[in-house]
């Protein structure tokens, strides 16, 4: 074992320009630093619109960033890899075996039941159906997600039902490197204890997990450590 | 060419006449890839689709792919016989009017069969056994088998365009807006029909379509394109809800929903 960490951010920034706005600049992030090592959960603070949820899609590629690195050194072969700057493919290949992110919200595949799509992270590693959705199965009974809806696409489904089916998702396929944008916000106790539960096993298993959680309940139980993201108008103010 | 790409087009233009219609285009395709190409009407998409066939012969620049036997080519330097077996065997192309992609006056059984026969096989009995089981894996009715495709919905069209082309199992098949000409509910179950079969079969897939909604569902990546140019490309999602050009974000800010 060693202490290298396993995702590393360097002066990360990130602003938005809006074209279709006069070209006017939205400064988010800045200078944002901190490196994560195995089994560590490093909990986001700062209050909501300072930029948490946009940091961790720059981490996830969902957003590009304005400035610095984000490096992943790759479990499979121990390659440090500039997420900044990988070809699309590779980061593609990355998603599905090494960087997991549950959402908010689910984006719900129409026409698509949600045990297939919580299968689907299974077969894309090449899994086979039966087995993923038998899986699957597993996954969604232990999140008490009743069997008699499972068959039906989530787009009907409430939601902390949804959350349920998005959290499966992204949990099914067991990743080094986690991240989690408040994925208990619409539960109740009892699932939320459940995902308290599957997050500790994940980050027990060695998983690196960046997460917000604006439960104090669950950051508590989840957290080895906190990062503080303040919003930029009122340091510049 | 990156060691487990299947086509490498580099520096691709295209022209009519002495009109460019595309310049410039560069970007690889993998093995089980979608990359959809989007933007206005007149950008050069189409264009662009029948210069990766080589339907259209490039004005500047090339195509490099993995030939199943010959390994990497550059599709320019193949004659005209080697570019037809890649056409009728290896590749697929769906067009936008099933009339233009479907032989009207033959039957669907005859439209499944065509490519198979142009390999070389000749059994009556085998040939209708895999017009039917394709006519079911399109969700045809295969009691319609000897029914000409001009009897048919524009869905059932399109979904038989599909079982020809996939019939001889290509790795690498081009769509040309193939859902633009359909109803919404129609246009639903032909894409959930397209997306469970490009997984299963691993396919390589370059779709041109002007519908975001469409990219978002079934592709990985997005190539935008305007006036004959990629002005942006990158994951699906990436360019869906972190634009970064223009021309893009006045795309994405355009619809409802994507």
């Amino acid at each position: 074992m060693t202490d290298q960490p396993i995702l590393e951010v360097q002066t990360l920034s990130k602003r938005f320009k809006l074209h279709t706005r006069d070209g006017i600049e939205i400064p988010v992030l800045e200078d944002i630093e901190f490196r994560l090592g195995a089994g560590e959960c490093l909990v986001l603070d700062g209050p909501s619109g300072a930029g948490k949820s946009t940091l961790l899609r720059c981490l996830y590629g969902n957003y590009l960033v304005s400035g610095g690195r984000i490096l992943l050194r790759r479990p499979s072969d121990g390659l440090v890899l500039d997420l900044c700057s990988i070809s699309p493919h590779l980061l593609t290949d990355l998603r599905r075996t090494t960087l997991g992110y549950v959402s908010q919200f689910l984006r719900v595949i129409p026409r698509v039941s949600a045990r297939e799509i919580v299968a689907e992270p299974l077969t894309a590693v090449g899994v086979p159906m039966a087995q993923a959705l038998e899986r699957a199965d597993a996954l969604l009974d232990r999140l008490n997600l009743s069997s008699r809806i499972r068959h039906l696409p989530p787009a009907t489904f409430s939601g902390g039902e949804q959350q349920r089916v998005n959290i499966a998702r992204g949990l099914i396929v067991p990743k080094p490197v986690l991240l989690l944008d408040e994925p208990t916000a619409s539960l109740d106790a009892r699932n939320r204890a459940v995902v308290i539960a599957l997050i500790q096993e994940a980050r027990l298993a060695g998983c690196a997990i960046v997460g917000i959680f604006h439960d104090r309940e669950v950051r508590d139980a989840v957290a080895t450590r906190s990062f503080d993201i303040q919003p930029m108008e009122r340091e510049a103010a | 060419m990156s060691p487990d790409a299947l086509m490498s087009v580099r520096q691709l233009s295209a022209a009519y006449g002495r009109q460019l219609a595309c310049r410039e285009i560069s970007f690889e395709l993998y093995p089980g890839e979608v990359i959809c190409l989007v933007g206005e009407s007149g950008s050069g998409k189409s264009t662009l689709l029948n210069t990766l066939a080589h339907r259209h012969r490039p004005a500047s620049g090339e195509v490099i792919y993995r030939h199943a036997r010959l390994g990497p080519v550059s599709l320019g330097a193949l004659d005209e016989a080697r570019l037809r077996e890649l056409w009728r065997t290896d590749w697929g192309f769906v067009r936008q009017n099933p009339r233009d992609g479907l032989r009207m006056r033959i039957s669907a059984g005859g439209n499944i069969g065509e490519r198979l026969m142009a390999l070389g096989e000749r059994h009556y009995g085998r040939l209708r056994e895999t017009a039917v089981e394709w006519l079911r894996l399109v969700e045809i009715d295969p009691q319609r088998i000897d029914d000409r495709p001009d009897t048919f919905s524009g869905g059932m069209q399109q979904r038989l365009q599909i079982a020809r082309n996939l019939v001889t199992r290509p790795r690498l098949v081009f769509m040309d807006e193939p859902t633009s000409g359909l109803d919404v509910s129609v246009q639903a179950r032909f894409l959930d029909l397209l997306r469970r079969l490009v997984a299963e079969m691993g396919l390589s897939v370059v779709l041109v379509t002007h519908d975001l909604g469409v990219a978002r569902l079934l592709g990985h990546r997005i190539l935008v394109m305007k006036e004959g140019q990629i002005v942006e490309q990158g994951l699906t999602d990436q360019v869906l809800d972190d634009p970064q050009h223009p021309y893009t974000q006045l795309l994405v800010t355009s619809v409802l929903a994507a």
